[in-house]
């Protein structure tokens, strides 16, 4: 069921073992699944435009198939105001390895979730769930099963979260969008079973739930050495 | 292969009485009701019973072979085996993929699937049905020897596969069959699980496993959904994980044993962390087939020992719910009259050191009558002077009667065997302690079919 240009995405992205975060979007959106308003460009004058036609404040990144951990080397700045800082943060992604580009993206925020897949040995392909956001491997706080999931199988991993009781809102917070959430990681297993045979593992870390929606924030596609 | 009436034990020695398929044809010949024939290309006689050279040479049908000859003349013996038209074979030989000679290992296994010819091994112990035959090289004096029953335990490790038979028989748990696959080669852990599930005298399958082949995992889950028999499984090689772990997050929290795990859990399969898990899940499983919700009434003689009960169930996920006044006030009417006074009948129910059987039978049925109640822990102290010898199979009749399991806690000592023996011939199990009693009952909360 894969489609044509899902392919072309993971042959270009063959090359650095992994698909970059632009690509690794689209992919999902092709697939179903929310993505912020982005766009990637590769002249100072086209992020200008760009982050005028979404809308200030934006987020760049910087777009590179060598680098992989983006927040590592500052490659990620949140919150830009206006032309001037964009100017000056283009500048700076400009002189990174391998510099590809800047992904100039809409503001989204939330509840981090991380929803991830890993094509297991024995397994096949196993979906995870849980507490996201850049402390993700410091709590643990996650449920695995096996894919293909259905509604029953993702709303009881839900649950199963030490953390279960924030999604509801607690002590004044937001609740999130149970129906949302789950429907993201129902299209994601679905999408993860198309490409068992063409990946290793993905990251959608952080997704950001609100209310009404859930939206990926970061994604990342690594694929299996050939 | 399972049930042979006549077996050849390829590969005694005509000089040596300790080389292991001199033991495996004793044991047949001197212990169990099969026709045993050895088999050496010398011929010739052993303690006065004729050798034969080959497998072909064997005057009847052979509905199973047991293979402990040097590797290299392996091959050659399956061919035989093949042409005679024989059931199956134990391979029980070494000296393949673990000494590094995978070519010779799968010459075995292209020639078994051409002629769909089943084998078991090599480098295994193979098969140990109670009372009918065994192929285990072990000296039986040496074994310790599980009564007939209903749990089937299929192994990868040998000595793991023994150990648990001392286990099993410590704690009276009955064996339907015993397997060590070895070296998996041609027979894994699936085809065996296909044949248990259609084996009439197996109620629970038992696995001792160290790792699946590339989606094999997968195909056992999908089976194991199918099957209506509890399925336990302990795990070896936990530490294990993925070598790209820093990359990426997700494989770095799902590393190998977390997916093995979680895995089964989502699939109903019963996953034992240690033997002694093993063990209490294939006792009580072996003796109740119907899932619990969890809720627990527990019955003591002492009451430290009821706190210790509620404890560990709250620990298992279990819980223990308070009784209502009408309750209370049935079961209290129901003891003797010496002990309405002094019984404490909040759950657990505390019916101290001066109770008596009927008190025990009296509280057990009445607290089974409880519908908020699903299963009852017994926790028996024997050196109570009320407690006879009787009450086990009284006992079991109220699970007979209510339908509610029963799970008895009583020290194991010799003193006390003919108690033990009270429930267990009557299909109560007994715990050797208050949390092996608590992980029985947990089989039954987390068991999909039981």
């Amino acid at each position: 069921m894969l489609n044509l240009k899902i392919e072309e995405i993971l042959i270009q992205a063959q090359k650095s073992g992994w698909v970059m975060e632009p690509e690794a979007k689209r992919l999902l959106s092709m697939a179903g699944i929310p993505v912020p308003a982005l766009k990637w460009i590769k002249t100072e004058s086209g992020a200008l435009q760009a982050a005028r036609s979404i809308g200030y404040p934006v987020v760049a990144k910087v777009v590179s198939p060598e680098i992989l951990h983006k927040s590592d080397i500052g490659g990620v700045v949140v919150g830009i105001d206006d032309d001037a800082r964009l100017s000056e943060v283009y500048r700076r992604f400009s002189a990174m390895k391998g510099f590809a580009g800047i992904l100039v993206e809409e503001i989204v925020t939330g509840m981090e979730m991380i929803v991830g897949a890993k094509i297991d040995y024995q397994f096949g392909p196993v979906v995870l769930v849980g507490i996201g956001g850049t402390g993700v491997e410091v709590y643990g706080d996650t449920a695995l099963r096996m894919a293909p999931l259905n509604e029953n199988d993702v709303s009881s991993m839900l649950s199963s979260l030490k953390g279960a009781a924030l999604l509801k809102g607690h002590r004044g917070s937001q609740p999130v969008s149970i129906s949302a959430l789950i429907r993201l990681v129902m299209d994601f297993s679905a999408l993860v079973m198309d490409l068992s045979d063409h990946i290793e593992s993905i990251d959608l870390n952080p997704v950001k739930c609100t209310r009404d929606k859930c939206v990926v924030a970061d994604a990342r596609i690594l694929l299996p050495k050939p | 292969m399972f049930h042979p009436e006549t077996i050849a034990v390829v590969g005694v020695s005509l000089t040596n009485d300790r080389h292991p398929a001199n033991v495996i044809y004793n044991k047949i010949h001197l212990r169990y009701p099969v026709k045993v024939y050895p088999v050496n290309p010398r011929g010739g006689f052993l303690q006065s019973n004729r050798v034969y050279p080959s497998i072909g040479d064997i005057p009847s049908a052979v509905d199973l072979a047991v293979i402990a000859a040097r590797a290299e003349f392996v091959e050659e013996i399956l061919k035989a085996c093949i042409e005679k038209g024989v059931g199956g074979a134990v391979i029980v030989s070494g000296g393949f993929a673990e000494s590094n000679r995978t070519d010779l290992q799968k010459n075995l296994v292209c020639l078994a699937r051409e002629a769909d010819f089943p084998f078991i091994g090599p480098n295994c112990l193979g098969i140990y049905a109670p009372n009918r035959f065994d192929t285990f090289f072990l000296p039986g004096e040496r074994i310790i020897r599980p009564n007939p029953g209903s749990v089937a335990i299929i192994s990868q490790s040998g000595g793991v596969l023994v150990d648990q038979m001392v286990k099993f028989s410590e704690q009276g748990v009955g064996l339907s069959l015993a397997v060590s696959i070895g070296n998996k080669a041609l027979i894994r852990e699936l085809d065996l699980i296909h044949h248990l599930d259609q084996d009439p005298d197996t109620r629970v399958i038992a696995l001792y496993i160290e790792g699946f082949e590339k989606n094999e995992g997968r195909l056992f889950v999908e089976t194991v959904r199918g099957i209506q028999k509890p399925v336990i499984v302990l795990k070896a090689g936990k530490t294990a994980e993925g070598s790209r772990a820093a990359t990426s997050h997700t494989a770095s929290l799902a590393g190998d044993y977390r997916v093995f795990s979680e895995v089964l859990a989502q699939q109903g399969i019963l996953e034992a962390r240690n033997e002694f898990e093993m063990v209490s899940f294939c006792e009580s499983l072996s003796c109740y087939h119907r899932p619990i919700s969890g809720n627990i009434g527990i019955i003591t003689a002492s009451g430290g020992h009821g706190v210790l009960a509620s404890d560990a169930c709250t620990t298992h996920g279990l819980s223990v719910p308070q009784l209502g006044d009408a309750d209370r006030a049935g079961i209290r009417e129901s003891l003797s009259e010496r002990l309405r006074a002094i019984a404490s009948l909040q759950n657990p129910i505390d019916l101290t050191g001066s109770a008596e059987d009927d008190d025990f039978v009296a509280a057990a049925t009445g607290l089974s009558q409880v519908p908020g109640i699903d299963c009852v822990i017994l926790l028996l102290l024997p050196y109570s002077p009320g407690i006879s010898s009787d009450l086990g199979a009284r006992m079991s009749y109220i699970f007979r009667g209510q339908n509610k399991p029963l799970i008895a806690y009583v020290p194991h000592h010799e003193k006390y065997r003919m108690l033990i023996e009270g429930f267990e011939l009557n299909n109560v199990p007994v715990a050797s302690s208050i949390d092996g009693a608590v992980l029985m009952a947990e089989a039954l909360r987390r068991c999909r079919p039981c």
